[in-house]
Order: structure tokens, then sequence, then C-alpha cells
């Protein structure tokens, strides 16, 4: 058995923690920049506020119905996220955080463990959830993940349900499935709706009535196959690593929207300087190192600059290496060959690939022997120092900003952010 | 006999790093004590006894000083445990997070000050007034130092 336990609206819920009087008032949080919304509050949904509606589109519908309105605010969310998957790990056997706001909990055996049902048993780990963080979840158990799923959806669609569903029957089973369209099953996107639109499939029952060979030709071969075992009751996958540090990536991208479209060469190499470094920072921290780096630059899509929208540039790095300085000179001269004076860029980003371990690395027969070790070094004391002083503490002079300005020209807006209530000293809640 | 099955446990995979102190301690010569000392003792176990329950909260206001809380004092609150008699709690009225003395006096529940200056609020409706978390600890500056370059910064 797995159980699915998913945050409600996360991230206007963590709002909500701190600032009691939001509750039953509508309230949504912005993406990144403020462009457009990632979480609605049920109140917010009532209004008929979409998720990604963009935020100048329904300015009017916001202010006329009085909706709070938030800047995403990840230190906060990442706290509390950790908070619920800390308090998760300590009640079940193996937990897979699978998102900032959901993780999978393999309940395998825990039927004869717990006392009276595994529906109490969720019942019990969302009111403590709700007890410690403030955070209110939905569970859905179900003898597969992809059923986890789907319950999970269904407890959240269903408020009398109290939160969680269990698909312990056979029957209970079938009628989740009808309930689902087919479209909503988690792995089936737009187009293989569509596909199983046109063959008369329209919820999950018809998907999961579907024969293997069907689903094998028309799903992506075993994947899809799998899909539909799951959908029957036969789990075909256990828990994956999680996004807790446990998972290696095998990209490593970091890339924003400007804060506003930006025209000089200087701006537009400090962006690119500043996600380099980050990306470099990622990497180091789980032990990889790269030899292959594309850099992209974008253009808005909806002004009156003809296409291309985008382009990028891919490295080839003589060596695999994860250091700064490296990775941040190899990024300017990519954005030195991708640039075009007179555009507006409005994006860009940087994607490294071809990780592989650190110290690993294959020495090449032309270049001069990197100074790794010393290097290296360097960059473990420039880590150790923005752990222990804070971000970015200790960094290249080309991502320092001229004295008098407190923000990168790149950077994004995030007008209406909460303080970091739980991670600094200067923004715990204030009591009276 | 039933059979006997096996479940693999998992260590926890998210260690619960705390966001807000950290120090360390160099070693330097190899001292006799090396083998009789302990690690040392970490103030955050005692602190957040609940790592994911326990959060930090800073005072405003003087209308608990005769409970030795004051302004700037940092208090260490536990959301999980169940609020009783004579705890020290963060309520929420009207939307606004106070620090009050939960007390009950004959069958009705108080959310009283340790101020002779402020009112105490009687609770007529339990669904006006939610208790946010008991107050476990109380950290108060005697020589100023961060907590009180907070205070001086915020004004």
């Amino acid at each position: 058995m797995y159980a699915l336990v998913d945050c409600n609206n996360f991230y206007v819920s963590c709002e909500r923690v701190f600032q009691p009087r939001l509750d039953g008032r509508p309230v949504v949080v912005l993406s990144n920049n403020d462009g457009c919304l990632i979480s609605r509050s049920a109140e917010a949904k009532a209004l008929g506020l979409q998720m990604g509606d963009p935020y100048f589109q329904v300015k009017p519908l916001l202010e006329q119905h009085q909706v709070a309105v938030f800047s995403s605010n990840y230190a906060l969310y990442g706290d509390m996220s950790r908070r619920v998957m800390w308090y998760l790990s300590q009640v079940a056997p193996a937990v897979e955080v699978y998102s900032i706001d959901e993780a999978f909990l393999d309940l395998h055996g825990m039927e004869r463990f717990v006392v009276n049902s595994l529906e109490s048993f969720a019942r019990t780990v969302r009111a403590n959830v709700l007890a410690r963080t403030g955070i209110p979840t939905c569970v859905g158990i179900a003898p597969t993940k992809t059923l986890a799923k789907l319950a999970n959806r269904l407890a959240k669609k269903n408020p009398e349900m109290g939160g969680v569903c269990h698909l312990d029957t056979a029957e209970r089973r079938r009628w989740t499935l009808e309930q689902v369209d087919v479209e909503d099953v988690w792995g089936i996107g737009r187009q293989y709706a569509q596909k199983l639109y046109t063959a008369g499939i329209t919820t999950a029952a018809g998907l999961a009535g579907c024969s293997e060979a069907f689903a094998r030709k028309h799903l992506g071969g075993v994947v899809g196959a799998r899909l539909v075992r799951e959908l029957q009751g036969y789990p075909c996958q256990g828990l994956a690593p999680s996004e807790d540090g446990t998972l290696s990536r095998r990209t490593l991208c970091v890339s924003r929207t400007f804060g506003r479209p930006l025209t000089d060469f200087p701006d537009v190499t400090g962006a690119v300087s500043a996600f380099a470094s980050r990306a470099a920072e990622k990497l180091r921290r789980q032990g990889d190192a790269a030899h292959l780096m594309t850099v992209f630059l974008s253009k808005s899509r909806f002004g009156l600059e003809p296409p291309p929208y985008s382009c990028s540039a891919v490295l080839t790095l003589p060596v695999a290496t994860n250091d700064t300085i490296e990775l941040v000179r190899f990024a300017r001269a990519a954005l030195k060959r991708l640039w075009q004076p007179g555009n507006r860029y409005t994006k860009a980003g940087v994607i490294l690939n071809g990780l592989e371990p650190e110290g690993q690395t294959q020495l090449t027969l032309f270049e001069p022997a990197p100074v790794s070790e010393k290097r290296a070094k360097l960059m473990a004391e420039l880590d150790a120092l923005n752990r222990r002083f804070g971000k970015g503490t200790v960094k290249l002079a080309s991502l320092v900003l001229p004295p008098g300005k407190a923000q990168a020209p790149w950077e994004g807006q995030a007008q209406w952010r909460t303080p970091q209530y739980t991670t600094r000293l200067e923004d715990l809640l204030l009591v009276g | 006999m039933r059979n006997v099955e096996l479940i693999p446990v998992q260590d926890s995979q998210t260690p619960f790093l705390l966001p807000l102190f950290s120090c360390s301690v160099s070693a330097g010569f190899p001292s006799p004590a090396s083998d009789y000392t302990d690690e040392l003792f970490d103030l955050n176990r005692l602190l957040l006894r609940h790592p994911d329950a326990t959060y930090l909260v800073r005072v405003s206001g003087e209308s608990m000083k005769n409970a030795e809380i004051h302004e700037g004092d940092l208090l260490a609150v536990d959301k999980q445990m169940e609020a009783d008699h004579n705890h020290i709690v963060v309520a929420v009225v009207d939307g606004e997070c106070t620090v009050k003395r939960l007390v009950c006096e004959h069958g009705t529940w108080w959310l009283k000050p340790e101020n002779p200056d402020y009112q105490p609020w009687e609770i007529h409706d339990a669904g006006a007034v939610r208790i946010w978390s008991v107050v476990t600890h109380v950290l108060h500056e005697l020589i100023p130092g961060k907590l009180a370059a907070l205070l001086r910064t915020r004004d």
C-alpha cells in the first residue's frame, strides 16, 4: 500500500500560518517575478481564478474582490515543507519526497502495525501535520502510486471524505476510476489524452481496461503498459530517490526571467554569471562535475520583434569541472557568441549536462593539466564561508553590484513578499 | 506460525538542520581530557524540542513583563502542544498574534496579560480565539547583544 500526502494550496497555506487574519479570505501567491498565479486559496478558486493566470490580466478581478496577493517566498515554503517531510519520515517506514508539497509513503506491512486501519492512520497523520505546521493536507491510499495519486485527487475534490480517500476494495477502485477523466491520470499528458479520446477512452476506468498491447503501442511502450497495470492495482514502481538530496540530477538548469527587459551587454553578463555561479554551487553540492554547458537567451514572445525568440550556444568544456570561476568564464564566452545588440532580452539560463563524479575527470592530451587541487580547495572554502555567513557572502567580483545599487538589474520583482518567518532572525513573527 | 515479513526500514532521508544557530569548535593539541569530553551540549535540543513543531517568535511590547517576558525577547513556541490552564500561549485574537497567559477561573477561560496596565481578555466564544502555540522557553538578553541590536534597527 502507498499513500500520497499532498498539502492543500501549499504556498497560500504557508502564508496563512503566519498571518491568521487571512483565514477565510481569498489569497493568491504569484510566481517568481510576480508573473502569474501559482497558488490559490479555495476562496480564490471560487472566484474563478485559474492556475497560471497572468497577474496583469486578473488584476481588476483581484482588486474587486480584495484578494490578498503575495510574491512567492521560497525560503518560507522550503522550511515549512521540510517540517512536513520530517514529520512524515518519523511515522512511515519509507518516504519519497516527490515535490515541495507532496510525498509518497510506503505503507508496506503497516496494516498489521497500525491499530485500526490505514484510513485512521492517515487521519492521524493529517491531524498531526496540521497541528505541527498549520498546513492542511489530503491523503490518498491505494495499492499503487498511480492509484494513490487518483485517490488523493478525489480526497481533495470531495470535502465530505474528510481529506482521506482509501481505495481498499475493488468496488471503490472501480468507482474512483470512473470519476476521473483520463487526462487527469498521473503520466497522461495532453498528447496521450488526445490519442485516447479519439480511441474512445475518456475516463481512468477506460484506460485501466486497455489491453497491454494497446498501451505499449500508443502510450510509449513499457511505460504505458506499466501505467495501465498500476491503474489495475498491480504495483510496478516503488519509491524513487527523493528531491531532498538523495536524488542526483543528470542535468542542472538555472534560469530566470528578468525583472525587466535588458538591452545592455554588461547587465545580461551579470545575470548569466550569477546563474553559472549558482549552477556551480548546485553541482558541487551533489559532488559532480560537468563537461557540457548550454547558455540560452530569450526575447519576449509578445513583443513586436520577429522570431526566433530564443537562441542558445553549447560548449564542450575541455575538462569536466565544477569550478565557479571556470564555469562563469565559459558562460561569458558563450554569451558573447549569442549576443546581438539592439535586442531586448527577457530571460537567460545556464544548463549543465554530461555530469560525472568530481575527481574522476579525464585529462586531456592537449590542454595543460588543470590546477585542480588548489582550486577545489578554494571552492570548498567558498562554499563553507557562504554556508556559515549566508548566501553570497563571498562571490566573484563580476557579481558584485555597483555601489548604491541594492538589486541587480536582472533581478525580479517581488513586491509583496512576506518575511522569512522561520529562517531569518530579523524576520521572526512578532507577538504583542 | 505466521510468515515473517521483513520490512526494510530506511534511515530518515531528511536530516533536520537547524537554521538559526551554528558554532564549531576547533581542536588544537591533543588534550589529556579529550577522552573524557562529551559532545558540546546543543542548546537547540533544549529549545527546539520538536524540530518540526517548534518555532521561534519575537516579543513586542511589555504586556507580559511580570512573567519576565520583555520587548525583544525570543520565545520558543510549540505548535503541537495542547494548551492548558496557566500556560503562556501565543493566541490569535481578531487575526493578530498575541502572547498572554491562558487561565481558567470558575469555568471561564481568560487570556491574561502580566502587566496591570493591560486588560485581561475573556474568551466568550471559543471560535473567536485560536491558540497558535504554547510558549516553552524565553530567551532574554541581560547584556545587550544581537536581540537588542535588532530592536534598535526596528525603531
